[in-house]
């Protein structure tokens, strides 16, 4: 058993005498001098960034083949798995069998970025890439097409 | 006759711009240590490292609304800053920038007025200054406003006392109240050797005359929500801003010219020199207060009136034993 005076802390018997201030008022000069000469932690965010995990999860990306056409095939699993149901897609399908995604819409602002739209994909169509910031002027805006979902890092700021 | 006045009015111009930039300019020197000290780089966006950003401030300032607010008694509440601001430059006038320089053929003395008083000006006019304050608290009908301006006067009286005595003690030994004789006494040697206690009394009661960080009491932000300037908007608020710089400035100057020598030292020209000597102390003035956290109001009075008082005094008998022994 612990006697009371060794974990209450008394802080009027810590209080210094009177004048015994003063070193530590130079002390803490001396620190602050030496904090101006270091240097600063900040990240001057546009130009630089932080880098971030390799296993983060932001804004999507719809991949493309060799031929510079989606990989989707509209299953519609990622639709269906998406636990906000962010995601809508309207297949098409041509004479020869081929299917793509007509549409493919996802609303950004819906979306929990839980990752399982890319694990749910069986041809490897959809992924997560590591851009997180991205802003626009109107709600409307967040609803992502195709052509927006083929260029995620179109946000990342790279002007003066 | 009129190469007198064109010499006059050329000097008193460039001693506005100067000091109106150095003004300007200690902002951005206040934001950038204090950004250095809290391990940020302070303003980086306007202009290379943000050298442009006091004259951003000066226009975001200009074109921002004005408010008066009801109940506040308007005609003292505009003149407030205007008392505030225009202390605070009449002050300029007396600083001994340097020596006399020939310039084209003129013997032209490097400040606007070497006054028989001068110390005394000094003394008289930054007194005049704190009423800006306390006249803003006052009239802004604020609760807030009121306690700052209670504050500052209090403030300005406790500390005008210690500051006054340090003072007497330089005056003693240089033996002129002339601000320009002050610094000519100290060619040889500076009065900071001479007086350190006096110096040591003259910053502390400075740094409480200027209102800054350890006795910032008319405006502590914690406690009062920027005190005497609280309801104070755009460019009337930028007055008393300017108006604190300004104080900071001729105190700064102040301390060179009476304790480090003012223009004097080796090699490099004298206005040089002045200005080195006053930029160190402006720094300091960053310095201690990104280290330093806010005195207890009880706690200021009882330094001022406890401590700074006797010892000033005390200071003052010494000066004068020296002087008695010694036979100056």
């Amino acid at each position: 058993m612990m006697e009371k005076k060794d974990y209450v802390l008394n802080v009027s018997e810590r209080r210094p005498e009177k004048g015994k201030y003063l070193l530590p008022l130079f002390k803490g000069l001396g620190y602050t001098l030496k904090n101006f000469f270091s240097k600063p932690i900040t990240i001057q965010y546009p130009t630089e960034r932080r880098e971030v995990r390799p296993r983060w999860r932001g804004l999507h990306r719809l991949k493309v083949d060799e031929q510079g056409k989606l990989k989707c095939v509209a299953c519609g699993l990622c639709a269906k798995i998406c636990p906000p149901q962010a995601i809508t897609i309207v297949p098409y399908e041509e004479e020869g069998g081929t299917r793509y995604p007509k549409e493919f819409i996802i609303d950004e602002i819906r979306c929990i970025f839980c990752g399982f739209c890319q694990e749910a994909c069986p041809k490897d169509a959809i992924e997560l890439t590591k851009v997180y910031d991205y802003v626009d002027y109107h709600r409307e805006d967040f609803q992502f097409d195709i052509e927006k979902l083929k260029t995620p890092e179109r946000f990342i700021f790279t002007g003066k | 006759m009129i190469e007198f006045w064109t010499i006059l009015i050329i000097k008193t111009l460039v001693a506005f711009a100067v000091s109106m930039l150095i003004v300007a300019y200690s902002t951005w020197i206040e934001r950038k240590v204090l950004g250095h000290v809290q391990l940020r780089y302070g303003p980086m966006r306007v202009g290379f490292h943000g050298l442009l950003q006091p004259i951003a401030d000066g226009v975001k300032g200009f074109f921002k609304e004005e408010l008066i607010p009801d109940n506040a008694d308007k005609p003292v509440f505009l003149l407030a800053p205007i008392i505030s601001i225009g202390a605070a430059i009449t002050l300029v006038v007396v600083i001994p920038f340097g020596d006399t320089v020939t310039i084209m053929g003129h013997k032209i003395p490097l400040y606007l007025a070497d006054l028989d008083i001068g110390i005394l000006f000094v003394l008289g006019i930054s007194t005049i200054g704190s009423y800006g304050g306390m006249l803003g608290g006052w009239s802004s009908g604020n609760k807030y406003g009121v306690i700052g301006g209670l504050r500052a006067s209090a403030q300005m009286i406790s500390y005008e006392l210690p500051m006054a005595l340090a003072v007497i003690s330089v005056v003693m030994v240089s033996g002129t109240l002339s601000l320009v004789g002050i610094v000519e006494n100290q060619a040889g040697l500076w009065n900071v050797v001479k007086q350190p206690l006096a110096f040591f009394l003259f910053i502390i009661c400075g740094l409480a005359e200027i209102n800054r960080t350890p006795f910032d009491m008319p405006e502590a932000e914690a406690e009062l929500a920027c005190g005497f300037n609280v309801e104070y908007s755009s460019m009337k608020f930028a007055l008393f801003f300017m108006a604190e710089y300004c104080h900071m400035f001729v105190f700064a100057a102040m301390v060179t010219t009476l304790f480090l020598g003012g223009w004097y030292g080796p090699l490099l020209p004298g206005p040089v020199w002045f200005f080195i000597k006053t930029f160190a102390i402006i720094f300091f003035c960053v310095w201690e207060r990104s280290t330093f956290p806010r005195y207890r109001y009880d706690q200021v009075m009882e330094l001022g009136w406890k401590v700074l008082l006797p010892a000033g005094l005390l200071n003052i008998l010494l000066t004068g034993l020296w002087m008695l022994v010694f036979n100056i």
